[in-house]
């Protein structure tokens, strides 16, 4: 008898989850709550952690490797350690590229100081470059979208700009756009060359992927604080920030787009005689570009998501305006620069897929002004409307319109959607206030209590025991070690505060992300449009998310977790689609001539087989929700982003500190995306779906 | 002359310790015992040659070697042991600059599934071998248009191969494989994942183009039928062995394993077999108005033959009296017995 069982739990994965809480339950009830208690809570044994991480990022910048530097104004040698020149020089390069872009749409003289002495400039006042008029502007962005893209582009570009500039935006948007010129080719040319290597190297894409891992999931904010500390502020540490966060996406796609090619074509490559070199660039990186272009799209969708968070560490441009607007409740203008963010990524990413698919014409036999028409209409352009603007100074007696429109002096809608809001804030103000109330005191609360009286065995029994059932001992030491640094550190209690609100947000936005995408993909046409739909919510920064939503539920965890079920739904429906897309023909055929109804067919048929998909889906979730929960810190919540955010003001141990607390949250969402993984993995073997 | 292709007790073993195994066999290998030791064998003691201007056709069920063995004298993979003699010159040896030199001059390569690149156009693609060569813009451009005439796809160089039949994408990878004028034509099953009627188009199609080019052929197929119509010589493989190699006719008549006899049994012989297979010694009494040329297909001719009552003449090409036919023998062949 006793035999029996056993087996029956062995075989049945219900069982043992039975089993596994029940024991959860019993340690939840039975550990008793005080400090000193080591299953209540465990000592922060690995609390020299952050402290350690400052001492080596100071060692780096002042003591390692002295170098001897001549310092031309006291004329002198100057110890200085070689690692913070490093970090010096690449800030000042990236500083004087950015700059560079920026005077050239701009106008000024900073680039050309670099160059002459400070005192012949002041006395040479003329000698500054000249702002390109925003009217030229817009016609080079209709002549460059008509030569990319016929007149569907040239209208987005042209009419974008013209919208950017008459509604007083076009500082700020050419100081955001110099921005992504610069840092998205540097993203572009390290995640291709970091590809190439992980695809030619086994070693090197091994040992990539777990740092992709953690730099994919860390949230953006831990990252500022070492930065600043390494690379000062403004934009160049902004800069940075994006490069870090935007290259892992694009090593990613350049493995992935590289692997998938079959190795039918590398072999055609090769019987062509194509050398090393040659298969490398003719062959393989253009057969993978779709791939490759689809991480070009993202490093641009990411830079300018981080316009906002890189104008922490001090980068100018639209994000710097729509936090200062955030920051003192201008809902109205916050909106605008976060329309014109939007504005910007789509033209870019429109503008960047064109590129990508144009095609050489071998037969075109064109004569010289034929073929440089555009360039040709553009230049005069630039030249008519330079003169005119130039003229108009005379006309115009402080602003000249014709160069720029300040932003105070620009269309604006910002009053109509503050009336907007305010209008909605007085019509449903008790409705919101008591569902905010009530989600806030019958749920929220009494669901962060229950994660924080968990006592930490219980946690970890639960963690491992299910990373145990479903992917074995590895898994679940992986898992356990994971949480235990966690649970060894003093952040603990604050972990569990990011957990409940993680886990709320991610059990809402799956279901969501499920039943839209369920309903939308039983036609195709359906499909389309979701996905269509979900694109568009995409280009959307993280950042703009929460502007609707803090104003109508204030700053409490409500409006954080709104916006992270907004953000995440849209992978969940994604992945939906994508899984029940997925489901064979076939199956839908057998299905209907078994008779089974519209319903029966999305119980027994679909849902079953796109399961493993849908949960990858869930697990972009996971990371999508830790992102917002952790920006959600801006608005003032009280989990780990609020300490990471703290961190920011605090030179002394900041960047330990901020670095320990982002790998914390990386290593919750790497704990489920494991188990996931797993999961769906060995789900999809079982479905003979792998 | 010596032969094009000559390859001497070629071996390819995959695995880790494929060379040290192989070593110890002293060439005796056991397949089954490797695969006991981690080891797959891929090609087992091959050793054949091709003469120039002769097209050998490798036969065999997926697993059994071919593409492998095609992989080893193209040296897109080492063979683990052997000597493949490329004119003379030991493939095996060359450094890669050597190779990508041969490559470049001498041989040309079609695939399965086409292996075009996508990014490219039908242009492009054949004019892909010449430029990576360093051939001007313009004269590969010029060269490729040739090709595309040659395979009928004129009317198409702007197409990328997404927008192409699977018959035409395979049209380009031959003109691309055609395009350095190679001397040694490989290819990979190149009609396998095409429809049953583009199959036999472009297996005439094919035809022509060799009796055009003359090249020296490799041509690997998992179609017994294929091989029959299209080769000069069949080397059927299983498991990595050359079971047979001979003339088709040899094939169908004199099966040398049961494993070809299976192969052979429900072939239609009077479509493979020639006259000259089943001609007897010159007969004295053969002398009426008809004859059949020896190279003739039996079932093209055997109308003509049991028409007439009597025993026919066999001429060869230059007309000269070579054997006789008896009517006997062909309704033997059409009806068995």
């Amino acid at each position: 008898m006793d035999k029996n069982y056993l087996n029956i739990i062995r075989s049945s994965k219900p069982a043992q989850f039975g089993i596994l809480l029940i024991v959860f339950l019993l340690l939840y009830n039975l550990v008793p709550n005080n400090e000193g208690n080591y299953f209540w809570r465990l000592p922060s044994l690995l609390g020299f952690i952050p402290i350690k991480i400052n001492e080596y990022i100071y060692a780096a910048l002042y003591e390692w490797f002295p170098l001897k530097v001549w310092d031309p104004i006291f004329e002198m040698y100057e110890e200085k350690a070689a690692f913070r020149e490093f970090t010096k020089s690449i800030s000042k390069g990236l500083l004087f590229l950015i700059t560079f872009v920026r005077e050239l749409l701009l106008g000024g003289d900073k680039i050309i100081d670099v160059f002459v002495s400070d005192a012949w400039l002041k006395d040479n006042d003329w000698m500054t470059w000249p702002a390109l008029p925003w009217t030229a502007a817009t016609v080079g962005a209709f002549l460059l979208g008509f030569q990319l893209g016929g007149i569907r582009l040239a209208l987005l570009g042209g009419i974008g700009s013209l919208y950017v500039s008459i509604f007083g935006n076009w500082v700020p948007s050419i100081q955001t756009l110099s921005f992504v010129l610069i840092t998205t080719p540097i993203c572009f040319v390290l995640g291709l060359s970091f590809g190439i290597w992980g695809y030619l190297d086994r070693k090197v894409e091994t040992t990539l992927q777990p740092v992709l891992n953690v730099m994919q999931t860390m949230p953006q904010f831990a990252y500022l604080v070492p930065i600043i500390a390494l690379f000062g502020l403004g934009d160049q540490a902004g800069s940075i920030a994006t490069i870090v966060i935007a290259t892992p996406p694009m090593i990613r796609n350049t493995i992935l787009g590289l692997k998938r090619i079959s190795p039918e074509v590398v072999e055609a490559g090769l019987m062509s005689g194509c050398t090393k070199t040659q298969l490398l660039f003719k062959v393989l990186i253009p057969t993978a570009r779709r791939d490759i272009l689809n991480g070009v799209n993202t490093v641009i969708m990411q830079c300018l998501a981080m316009v906002v968070i890189a104008s922490f560490v001090g980068a100018k441009g639209l994000g710097l305006n729509l936090k200062i607007a955030l920051n003192s409740l201008k809902i109205g203008k916050a909106a605008e620069a976060g329309f014109c963010i939007v504005l910007i990524a789509v033209i870019l990413d429109r503008f960047t897929k064109a590129w990508a698919n144009k095609q050489v014409d071998y037969f075109e036999n064109l004569t010289f002004f034929q073929r440089y028409k555009l360039l040709i209409i553009f230049g005069t352009s630039i030249l008519i409307f330079s003169i005119i603007a130039f003229i108009a100074n005379g006309y115009f007696d402080k602003i000249n319109y014709l160069y720029v429109i300040p932003i105070e002096k620009g269309f604006t809608f910002a009053h109509y959607i503050d009336a907007a809001v305010d209008w909605v804030w007085e019509t449903f103000f008790y409705s919101l206030n008591s569902f905010n109330k009530f989600l806030l005191t019958e749920v929220l609360g009494p669901m962060k209590k229950a994660y924080l009286g968990m006592p930490v065995v219980a946690t970890l029994t639960l963690t491992m025991g299910v990373a145990y059932i479903i992917g074995g001992i590895r898994t679940s030491l992986l898992v356990g070690g994971m949480m235990l640094f966690i649970a060894m550190s003093k952040y603990w209690d604050r972990a569990l505060i990011t957990m409940y609100m993680a886990t709320f947000a991610v059990i809402v936005a799956s279901l969501n992300g499920i039943i839209v995408g369920s309903i939308f993909s039983q036609t195709e046409r359906g499909s389309k449009i979701i996905l269509t739909v979900c694109d568009f919510f995409e280009t959307f920064p993280s950042f703009v998310y929460l502007i609707p939503v803090i104003f109508l539920f204030n700053i409490t965890d409500t409006s954080v977790l709104i916006a992270a079920i907004v953000y995440a739904t849209v992978p969940a429906t994604r992945y939906t689609v994508w899984g029940l897309n997925s489901v064979p023909l076939s199956l839908h055929e057998a299905g209907t001539m078994s008779g089974v109804s519209r319903i029966q067919r999305w119980t027994n048929i679909e849902i079953p087989i796109a399961f493993p998909t849908i949960m990858l889906g869930v697990n972009q979730t996971v990371v999508f929700t830790l992102q917002m929960v952790i920006l959600g810190a801006l608005i003032g919540t009280e989990d780990l982003g609020q300490l990471i955010f703290g961190a920011l003001s605090r030179a002394k141990d900041g960047p330990g500190v901020a670095i320990t607390l982002g790998l914390f949250v990386s290593l919750m969402a790497i704990s489920v995306d494991v188990i996931v993984r797993k999961w769906a993995e060995e789900r999809k073997k079982a479905l003979g779906l792998a | 002359m010596s032969p094009t292709i000559s390859c001497s007790s070629v071996y390819k073993i995959f695995g880790n310790n494929a060379q040290t195994l192989l070593s110890e066999s002293g060439g005796n290998v056991d397949a089954k015992k490797f695969q006991e030791a981690g080891c797959i064998v891929g090609v087992n003691n091959a050793s054949f040659d091709v003469n120039q201007g002769e097209m050998l056709v490798v036969m065999g069920l997926s697993g059994s070697g071919k593409s492998t063995l095609l992989r080893c004298i193209s040296r897109l993979t080492d063979a683990t042991s052997g000597k493949i003699l490329i004119d003379g010159e030991d493939i095996c040896l060359m450094n890669n600059k050597q190779l990508i030199e041969l490559r470049r001059e001498k041989m040309g390569m079609v695939f399965q599934n086409f292996a075009l690149l996508p990014h490219k156009t039908v242009l492009e693609n054949i004019a892909f071998p010449l430029q990576v060569k360093g051939v001007t813009t313009e004269n590969s451009i010029h060269k490729a248009l040739e090709m595309v005439e040659l395979v009928g796809l004129k009317g198409r160089e702007n197409y990328f191969p997404r927008e192409l039949s699977g018959g035409q994408q395979q049209r380009v990878g031959i003109a691309r494989s055609l395009a350095v004028e190679p001397d040694i034509w490989f290819l990979d099953e190149p009609f396998s994942a095409l429809d049953p009627l583009i199959r036999k188009e472009m297996q005439d199609e094919f035809l022509r183009l060799q009796s055009v080019l003359n090249k020296t052929i490799m041509f690997v197929t998992h179609d017994f039928d294929e091989a029959l119509r299209l080769a000069d010589k069949i080397a059927i493989m299983k498991d990595g062995i050359i079971e047979q190699l001979d003339k088709p006719d040899n094939i169908v008549l004199n099966p040398a394993t049961d494993y070809v006899r299976k192969f052979t049994k429900d072939v239609p012989r009077e479509k493979v077999l020639k006259i000259e297979s089943i001609m007897d010694a010159s007969d004295p009494n053969a002398f009426g108005e008809i004859a059949v040329k020896k190279d003739d297909i039996i079932e093209s001719v055997a109308e003509k033959i049991l028409n007439s009552k009597e025993i026919i003449k066999v001429v060869d090409e230059k007309n000269s009296v070579v054997g006789s036919i008896n009517p006997s023998k062909v309704i033997k062949v059409l009806f068995g017995g």
